[in-house]
């Protein structure tokens, strides 16, 4: 047995597209998940009582079922129904509404342990219920559940794996795409699953930088 | 073309639930035993199998289940064994779940107050028995909520066996749907199968964790 892994990095180029893919769904995937999550969190918490309900089962459908049949779902089973998507789109969709279930746990998680005489302090300045929110609410539950919420981008980021099932030309497609070309399947895989590791470890010291930065201030 | 009913979809899916079940089961076990050698060689290994282990952990939680399946499916293979995808499933359903219980259960461990292991260790106990009789029966408590929790990530994990081409429940909605064309309601069918059987334990997560707490306030 010998391995040659020359005959995998000779095709960078292959591989990173891939990574761009990755990076780029992932990208996409994050602002507006977060943004999902943090609206349902917030319908969650305050809102009436029918939204309430229906927010708390699509966060249980989505948690309690795999991420692959909802990518299936929604690429093979949509267009049954008339929604027909290119397999990018069905791509983002199911990592958006996959993380914005998780996030909007997380988030509530946050705002649940906002204590409450801060609410009331900020209503008796006059602000008004979406600046209580945005501005006193908000930032210090994000700062509290921010590295939960970075491990829950990795793992969408690395769930994303599957969407070369759907022929998505992202990372683990372009690796396979080389092994069929050259049947060096664990050397491929070996180069692509390093490079996943790599982008995990990159991406989390990444948000853990942004974190801050963006969303609750130094 | 055969015309296939409702009840002809269902009796298929449901038949390949069994080897969703089955794989689950053989993953969590194994994947328990597994996780609790490393524990314990984490715990009780010095600081090289501390460092090991945690390579590990990082290796299994940094990287695709999806790219771990096709090294095992693959690699298996290089090693001149012919491997099924069954058998691949299997191996690296367990190494997976293994790195993951390890870790839940070191943060459990971690979370026992130092003075435990010191008082014990002044009652003259050795490591096994500090662990036996102090250390895992608390550990245990708190370990059992994440624990139950972390079995409905592996369940959702099977489902990329199909991959390899394992016949579970998802491939068996694969194809069932490519030979019914109703995908709509073949993956709408996979999808409540799967919650019907995640469901149940992530409530019972909930609960004992709600249960827990109580008991610690």
């Amino acid at each position: 047995m010998e391995f040659d892994f020359g005959a995998i990095l000779v095709d960078w180029r292959m591989l990173a597209k891939g990574v761009a893919w990755t990076l780029g769904l992932t990208a996409i995937a994050t602002v507006i998940g977060m943004v999902l999550g943090t609206l349902c969190a917030w319908a969650r918490a305050s809102g009436p009582a029918w939204l309430r309900w229906v927010v708390g089962a699509y966060v249980e459908l989505i948690r309690n079922t795999p991420f692959i049949v909802q990518l299936f779902f929604i690429f093979f089973g949509l267009p049954a129904a008339g929604v027909k998507l290119a397999p990018e789109v069905a791509s983002v969709i199911a990592m958006v509404l996959n993380l914005g279930a998780y996030s909007t746990e997380i988030i509530r998680a946050g705002i649940e342990s906002t204590p409450r005489g801060q609410i009331e302090a900020a209503q008796s300045l006059a602000l008004d219920k979406v600046q209580v929110f945005t501005r006193v609410i908000l930032p210090p539950a994000m700062k509290k559940v921010w590295p939960a919420m970075v491990s829950q981008i990795i793992i969408v980021m690395l769930g994303s794996a599957v969407c070369s099932q759907i022929s998505v030309e992202e990372l683990s497609y372009a690796a396979n795409l080389i092994q069929s070309r050259n049947f060096r399947a664990f050397e491929a895989f070996i180069v692509a699953t390093l490079v996943y590791l790599a982008l995990s470890i990159l991406a989390r010291r990444l948000l853990n930088w942004l974190g801050p930065r963006f969303f609750f201030g130094r | 073309m055969n015309d296939f009913s409702l009840w002809d979809i269902l009796r298929n899916l449901l038949l390949a639930l069994r080897w969703t079940v089955a794989l689950s089961a053989i993953a969590f076990v194994g994947g328990g035993l597994v996780g609790a050698l490393l524990l314990l060689a984490r715990l009780g290994g010095g600081p090289f199998f501390d460092k090991a282990v945690a390579l590990y952990v990082q290796l299994f939680q940094g990287t695709p289940l999806l790219m771990q399946l096709f090294l095992a499916y693959f690699g298996i293979a290089l090693l001149g064994i012919d491997v099924s995808p069954w058998t691949a499933a299997a191996l690296a359903l367990t190494l997976y779940t293994s790195a993951f219980l390890a870790e839940i259960w070191r943060g459990c461990v971690a979370s026992i107050p130092k003075g435990q292991w010191e008082a014990s260790s002044s009652l003259a106990l050795r490591f096994g028995e500090q662990l036996r009789h102090i250390i895992l029966p608390q550990a245990l408590k708190i370990a059992i909520p994440p624990t139950v929790g972390f079995l409905v990530q592996v369940i959702k994990g099977t489902a990329l066996a199909s991959v390899i081409g394992f016949v579970e429940l998802t491939k068996a909605g694969s194809m069932i749907s490519n030979a019914t064309f109703k995908p709509f309601v073949v993956f709408s069918c996979v999808a409540l199968m799967y919650f019907a059987l995640c469901f149940p334990v992530s409530l019972l997560a909930r609960q004992l964790e709600r249960k827990t707490h109580g008991r610690r306030a």
